[in-house]
């Protein structure tokens, strides 16, 4: 309601409608200020010509080279990757794939024999990788206890419900509890290099620097109270498809053992999608000009412990190089180039469609 | 007036509204072969507002320019309204000042009251009150409009951001299994709609004109879009979820495909549950203050707090959220420690982000710069010649003071009505003859005289049969 209340004798002196208040007891005028008068300055941009089209153009000439940046950078990364589920009959782990059961006691091994055609400069990252994993199914994201995972001491005996139903083993609690510590993933990968006579050459896989920094030292932190990590867990139970409890995870390094172990660090960050990798040891590169793993025959002994052909799922090892835009990923440079280019000739069909209907535009009278 | 018009007042029947539910009947407009106004009293007006006249009545105003209805009841003001309202299926709009134009005020759609002489009825029943009826101009041309067109934009914003927030998730379910596990971390659905989308949204709606109300004024013509409901409708409702289903598809895709075993620049891990939600819900957030930013032809002081503040506030939370003082106090709320500090200093991701970005906002930006090329619409024009051209300076106006002033124009009485309105004429029964109170020189009911009717062009002899 926009009325201004005022006495009948008094309407001449508002008729004129820009006058103050002449001494009314109440005068519910709004305010002449800009704000209230929706007067406030203000920049009001159109699309025109003169913005659109350098815009179009600017683009298009940037996104091409980034984008023939990334593709070149991801072209020249090396990545070796190779599946050793043991699916087909004529591969190597066929038969520890075909035969697992939980209740062996005596691991299976297998070994995969590859070649390596170019030799791979600097540090060279090996992940395992897995196939049709939903580690993003909902139910198995939530089903873990991040205080016990903290070191909290009464979460440790007491876990959360979120856990259910991998919480407790009989009466105790299990430590760490929850369907994605359960399902850990224990193939042992250990890397040889076949030279020319033969022999194998164990290549050194560093176990350490493989999870996030802020996970390692801040988000899991081992039950606190005794540098004894035995008797610190000691009113608790490992997994139920665990082969040894936590505190045996490393037993050599007690600063990779219990919850800071960090192949369990790098399992329990969940991936996003059902086909993932994740990092598993890392070889450091040799001083001067000798190349981290040079070309030749190689040989991957498997300790086949993880079974996934129930789910129809596959693993595989990869043995990759990295640069500034990570992994090897031509996605972004290829989208980048089409994108850019797109740009580029749709900046040029705007330019014709504007010089041949622009005429009409700024001529044409508004229809009264 | 009409040559080849029927015989009889015809309605179509049909189903109108959002699922075609509402059953109406309208009448149809029909084409006149030239310009014609209506006079009619309120003595007439009882017989041509029964049962089987009214049609007729409503068919004959419509065909002229301007129907003017002269010492009416207000009953009947409120029976015309009312007419035109259910067989015409247009929007109605009443003006008045009385405690006579109160039901009349209340029948129409948009109720206008005049605050004056006659006292503050009127405005007590109104939608809209103000103090002079030259206002009204402003009302409907400048505030009318500027309020149509902000809700407009404003729905179709809210849709969009909605339905694209949405239906990212939906694309995820394909990839989670169909788990329902959502692709945006929990807090960040709590706050999109509350703190992050919340305050852009509201300036734009507060603040937003497209053309100011000097050029609103000058080119009535503007006003026709809403009377046609040209800004949401059922199509331009298609056409927003359409444009939602691409920028999700957009928003969804492009990560999966960048993220797809992919790792940091160290090796380390960067396709993670975590890192995947903060990239999927910076680039959402990006790219829906754009839309907002394109959307928004008005830009004041309060508009630029309200976008820029909320995106520093979605950082400033984020980075907060994921802060190790956080995780500390509250351990299960705040498991996404560490993710922006990992995942928000690798370059692969602001190219995934740039890229997104670019991809939803360059289609729109060259969809509505081809339709001002090809299609100006009459607002793209005017706000061209703003841009370009300086208003014209309105002729100065002269102010009358009038002491007696009458403030309702369409509806006028001198004598009063009260012969008619104890006639109950228009209560549909047959009236008994009685003493006129007043000698009444204009009714030719009492005086069985035939009305005589003159056209403008003709000179009146003597004032007789005319409103006054």
């Amino acid at each position: 309601m926009m009325a201004s209340s005022y006495n009948a004798k008094e309407e001449d002196g508002h008729h004129s409608g820009a006058s103050s208040g002449t001494g009314l007891s109440k005068n519910k005028k709004p305010d002449n200020t800009a704000f209230k008068q929706q007067r406030l300055p203000a920049w009001q941009p159109i699309l025109t010509a003169g913005s659109v089209l350098p815009a179009f153009f600017v683009i298009g000439l940037i996104f091409i080279p980034i984008g023939i940046g990334l593709y070149v950078t991801s072209n020249n990364i090396k990545e070796f990757e190779i599946d050793y589920t043991g699916v087909s009959s004529d591969s190597p782990c066929y038969n520890c794939a075909k035969n697992f059961t939980w209740n062996t006691t005596e691991p299976c091994v297998c070994t995969v024999n590859f070649t390596l055609l170019q030799p791979f400069e600097s540090n060279v990252f090996m992940y395992y990788g897995l196939s049709n994993f939903y580690q993003n199914h909902r139910r198995y994201v939530k089903s873990r206890d991040d205080r016990q995972l903290n070191g909290d001491l009464s979460a440790l005996t007491d876990p959360s419900k979120e856990c259910e139903p991998y919480r407790k083993s009989g009466d105790v609690s299990i430590a760490p509890c929850g369907a994605i510590a359960n399902s850990l993933f224990n193939d042992t990968l250990v890397l040889y290099y076949v030279d020319s006579n033969n022999s194998k050459i164990e290549v050194p896989l560093v176990k350490k620097g493989i999870a996030w920094w802020t996970d390692k030292h801040v988000k899991f932190r081992n039950p606190a109270g005794n540098s004894n990590l035995t008797l610190a867990f000691r009113d608790t139970a490992k997994p139920v498809n665990w082969a040894k409890p936590v505190y045996e995870l490393d037993p050599s390094d007690p600063d990779n053992n219990g919850f800071i172990n960090e192949d369990f660090i790098v399992w329990m960050r969940t991936a996003a999608l059902p086909t993932f990798r994740k990092l598993y040891r890392i070889i450091q590169k040799k001083s001067g000009t000798t190349p981290t793993l040079p070309n030749g025959n190689y040989m991957l002994n498997i300790t086949y412990n993880y079974p996934v052909l129930s789910f129809d799922g596959r693993k595989r090892m990869i043995l990759s190089t990295i640069s500034w835009m990570g992994g090897k990923n031509p996605f972004l440079g290829i989208a980048y180039i089409t994108v850019g280019s797109i740009c580029f000739f749709l900046g040029v069909v705007l330019l014709i469609i504007h010089h041949k209907y622009d005429n009409r535009n700024t001529s044409a009278d508004i229809p009264s | 007036m009409c040559p080849e018009a029927a015989e009889e007042p015809s309605v179509f029947k049909s189903r109108v509204g959002l699922f075609w539910l509402k059953k109406t009947e309208t009448m149809q407009d029909e084409k006149v072969d030239g310009d014609y106004g209506l006079i009619i009293n309120g003595h007439s007006l009882a017989f041509a507002l029964e049962k089987n006249l009214r049609l007729e009545l409503l068919r004959t105003a419509c065909m002229c320019q301007t129907v003017i209805c002269c010492r009416v009841t207000p009953l009947q003001k409120a029976q015309v309204v009312q007419l035109v309202k259910k067989y015409k299926q247009a929007v109605t709009l009443a003006i008045g000042d009385g405690a006579n134009d109160v039901s009349m005020i209340k029948v129409a759609h948009i109720g206008v009251g005049i605050s004056g002489q006659e006292g503050m009825q009127a405005v007590l029943s109104s939608d809209f009150s103000f103090a002079q009826f030259r206002y009204l101009q402003r009302l409907l041309l400048v505030h009318g409009r500027w309020s149509y067109i902000r809700m407009c934009k404003f729905l179709g914003y809210f849709f969009y951001k909605n339905f694209t927030f949405t239906l990212v998730q939906f694309w995820y379910a394909f990839f989670c299994g169909f788990s329902a596990q959502t692709v945006y971390e929990d807090w960040f659905i709590t706050f999109y709609n509350m703190v992050y989308t919340a305050l852009p949204v509201l300036g734009m709606c507060l603040f937003d004109q497209d053309v100011n109300d000097r050029w609103s004024l000058y080119h009535p013509q503007l006003y026709a879009p809403g009377q046609k409901n040209q800004y949401f409708n059922k199509k331009a409702f298609v056409n927003c979820v359409m444009h939602s289903c691409y920028s999700s598809l957009i928003l969804f895709f492009i990560p999966w495909a960048s993220m797809h075993d992919t790792v940091r620049d160290d090796g380390k891990e960067i396709a993670d549950y975590q890192s995947f939600a903060l990239l999927a819900q910076t680039c959402l957030l990006i790219v829906v203050y754009t839309q907002l930013c394109l959307d928004t032809y008005y830009w004041t002081a309060v508009n630029h707090f309200f976008v820029w503040g909320s995106m520093v506030a979605y950082f400033s939370i984020t980075l907060t959220m994921c802060s190790n003082g956080m995780f500390y106090m509250f351990t299960s709320s705040f498991p996404f420690i560490g993710t922006t500090r990992n995942s928000l200093n690798q370059p692969n991701v602001w190219l995934t982000i740039f890229l997104t970005f670019l991809l939803c906002i360059l289609p729109v930006v060259a969809f509505r710069f081809i339709f001002i090329q090809l299609r100006p619409t009459i607002n793209d024009k005017v706000r061209y010649k703003m841009r370009t051209e300086e208003l014209p300076v309105p002729a100065p106006r002269r102010l009358r003071r009038r002491h007696s002033t009458r403030s309702g124009y369409a509806f006028s009485h001198s004598q009063g009505y009260g012969d008619l309105v104890t006639s109950r004429k228009f209560l549909m029964k047959r009236s008994t003859k009685r003493a006129p109170l007043f000698t009444q020189t204009d009714s030719s009911i009492f005086q069985n005289q035939p009305q005589h009717y003159r056209t403008i062009a003709e000179e009146a002899e003597e004032s007789q049969g005319h409103s006054p």
